[in-house]
């Protein structure tokens, strides 16, 4: 990458609401959001519980559907996509359990070469190449043939990231992938997100609830509000005072200095 | 990422197995006929009695056909359903198929009986059970094919499926209910179910609607298998939920109903087999999941049809209650080896 070039935005999203809508009413979550991420870039959305941050992940990856505004990928609108293209653009964590726990490992992370390969899914050495560097960068080597019954969720998670890497998508959106993790595994999985970020030159965009390790590690944050959200840096953010307002003040309040919260 | 060479012995072991059953099933039957002359009638020779060629060929062999078409539809509806409800307990008969097959056969056998005689006389035969039955799991399907394209969740359409099925087994009561000894009789002896009364033309007929199940069921293997992940995770692989979904209940509808119109309800098939396969090839690649569910769906198939011939006896004891009797012990044995139910 030429480094004097301004990196390629990939994710472009304008004015969106997110929510869910029937025929008889619109319920919206969170209205007025806007941000652009860049390739390399490693992204927090933190807010408060019911704020709509896995619905948002969700709207982004194509799981639900937006209820107004735009979503550009790589300079295209999302709905120009036809979902085998964007298979190729965008790879989910979820927060849900995969429905086979009888999967290997190895099963699980070749999946994530289906939009690649022939009708019947016959795995090619490009195939084979990809599933082995995802192995490798998430260190998964003496796991490959357990089955995925047999994993702690700090395991199982690794393997879903290891997916979402060999489906190469320029766009990995994983959703509360600390959750149930001990504080050493949240710091891990995160790290290993930063350093493929940076590495792998992939815009990723996550949930998460630990703010304090987000703004320890993130490129850039997303404060997610029910009405226009705050996108910066760490330390934009926090230079203007935008985690003073994310808890009601009577409980918890922002320390600028140390970035953390207290309980008052 | 397999390795599929594996899996090859294990496929040329069933394969060598699969031709062992069908001669035992062709060589057994309440007429007993020596092993050479059942080899010379299948090749087209000679026979000491020319009665035993006729048995052999146009009664052991077409049952025997039939006992595989039937095992190997049902253990890849099986499978099928299985991977789309994400539930280890699915079967073909979850989504309500089989019932309405026998609310087809009920209506057609009972019901007639509540009209005027002369009306319906010659109506009831082994043809128009057929037919009626065909309709009935068709209807069910539709059913179920309507509502899923409302119903998005998975397991609810699971659970309508079984309403389906509680509701035509209550109006089967009702109809038996009220109706005559002896086409109540005649109903029941269809619900035994019976691989033994197929000509070739109605085989020819079953072996097309199991062709064209498999065929759909191959050209799904990439989405079934990434519906292993769940359907979220299977869309985001850029699969198309909707129109796969449609496919597979297609396909099991196909296998399924079929099976159940020609040779009455056949029951644990559809469930054990899958488990059984997994026992044998450890994986959940369709790829390999379905040439081995067909082949073992077969071979169980003809076992248990030996078994119902009661070898040299004149009695044939009814097939679904062998099915029975041999595939719910296998699921418990399973559940209790293993503890856990996987898929």
């Amino acid at each position: 990458m030429n480094p004097i070039k301004p990196k390629n935005i990939t994710f472009h999203v304008s004015n969106l609401s997110i929510g869910y809508s029937n025929k008889k009413q619109q319920n919206l979550i969170s209205t007025g959001i806007n941000f652009d991420l860049q390739q390399g870039e490693l992204t927090a959305i933190v807010g408060i519980n019911g704020i709509g941050k896995s619905t948002l992940l969700r709207t982004l990856g194509n799981v639900q559907p937006k209820l107004k505004g735009e979503i550009h990928i790589d300079n295209k609108v999302i709905e120009d996509y036809k979902s085998g293209e964007l298979a190729s653009k965008i790879s989910l964590v979820l927060t849900e359990k995969i429905a086979s726990k009888n999967l290997t490992v190895l099963e699980v992370i070749a999946l994530g070469r289906q939009p690649y390969t022939n009708w019947i899914g016959t795995l090619t050495p490009t195939d084979k190449a990809k599933i082995t560097e995802a192995i490798t960068l998430v260190k998964l080597e003496g796991l490959q043939h357990k089955k995925c019954y047999e994993l702690s969720d700090g395991q199982l998670q690794k393997v879903m990231i290891a997916r979402a890497l060999a489906q190469d998508t320029s766009i990995i959106l994983l959703d509360e992938p600390t959750s149930h993790l001990d504080l050493y595994h949240k710091a891990t999985i995160l790290k290993l997100l930063k350093q493929i970020a940076h590495k792998t030159n992939k815009t990723i965009l996550f949930t998460t609830h630990e703010i304090e390790v987000a703004l320890q590690l993130c490129d850039k944050i997303l404060v997610l509000e029910k009405q226009n959200s705050n996108f910066g840096t760490p330390n934009e953010l926090i230079a203007t005072n935008k985690f003073d307002t994310l808890f009601p003040k009577d409980t918890i309040v922002f320390d600028a200095t140390s970035g953390s919260f207290r309980v008052v | 990422m397999q390795h599929p060479n594996s899996y090859k012995l294990s496929f040329l072991l069933l394969l060598v197995l699969l031709v062992v059953c069908f001669g035992i099933s062709i060589s057994f039957g309440s007429v007993s006929i020596p092993f050479s002359d059942t080899l010379s009638a299948i090749f087209g020779g000679e026979t000491q009695k020319e009665s035993w060629g006729y048995i052999i060929k146009n009664y052991r062999i077409p049952k025997a056909i039939t006992a595989m078409l039937a095992g190997s539809g049902l253990a890849l509806s099986g499978l099928l359903m299985q991977t789309l409800f994400r539930n280890p307990l699915a079967g073909p008969f979850v989504l309500g198929i089989s019932s309405g097959a026998s609310l087809g056969a009920a209506i057609l056998i009972m019901g007639s009986s509540l009209l005027s005689g002369f009306l319906t006389f010659g109506l009831v035969n082994d043809l128009t059970i057929t037919i009626a039955a065909s309709i009935g799991s068709f209807a069910v399907l539709l059913a179920v094919m309507l509502v899923a394209a409302k119903v998005k969740d998975t397991m609810a359409l699971l659970i309508i499926g079984l309403m389906f099925g509680s509701i035509t087994a209550a109006i089967v009561s009702v109809l038996s209910y009220f109706t005559a000894a002896e086409q109540l009789q005649q109903y029941i002896y269809w619900s035994f179910g019976s691989l033994g009364n197929l000509s070739w033309n109605q085989l020819a007929l079953l072996g097309t609607i199991i062709s064209i199940g498999i065929f759909l069921s191959v050209l799904s293997i990439k989405s079934l298998n990434a519906f292993l992940l769940g359907e979220n995770y299977a869309r985001s692989l850029g699969v198309n939920i909707k129109k796969q979904r449609y496919i597979i209940i297609a396909a099991t509808g196909l296998l399924a109903g079929g099976i159940t119109a020609f040779a009455g309800p056949i029951a644990f098939i559809g469930l054990a087999v899958p488990h059984l396969t997994r026992q044998i090839f450890n994986t959940t690649n369709h790829k390999t999941l379905i040439p081995a569910v067909l082949l073992y769906g077969a071979i169980l198939m003809l076992l248990c049809d030996v078994i119902a011939q009661l070898p040299s006896s004149a009695y044939v004891l009814p097939i679904n209650a062998i099915t029975s009797i041999v595939g719910a012990p296998v699921v418990i044995w399973l559940l209790v080896r293993k503890k856990k139910m996987v898929f």
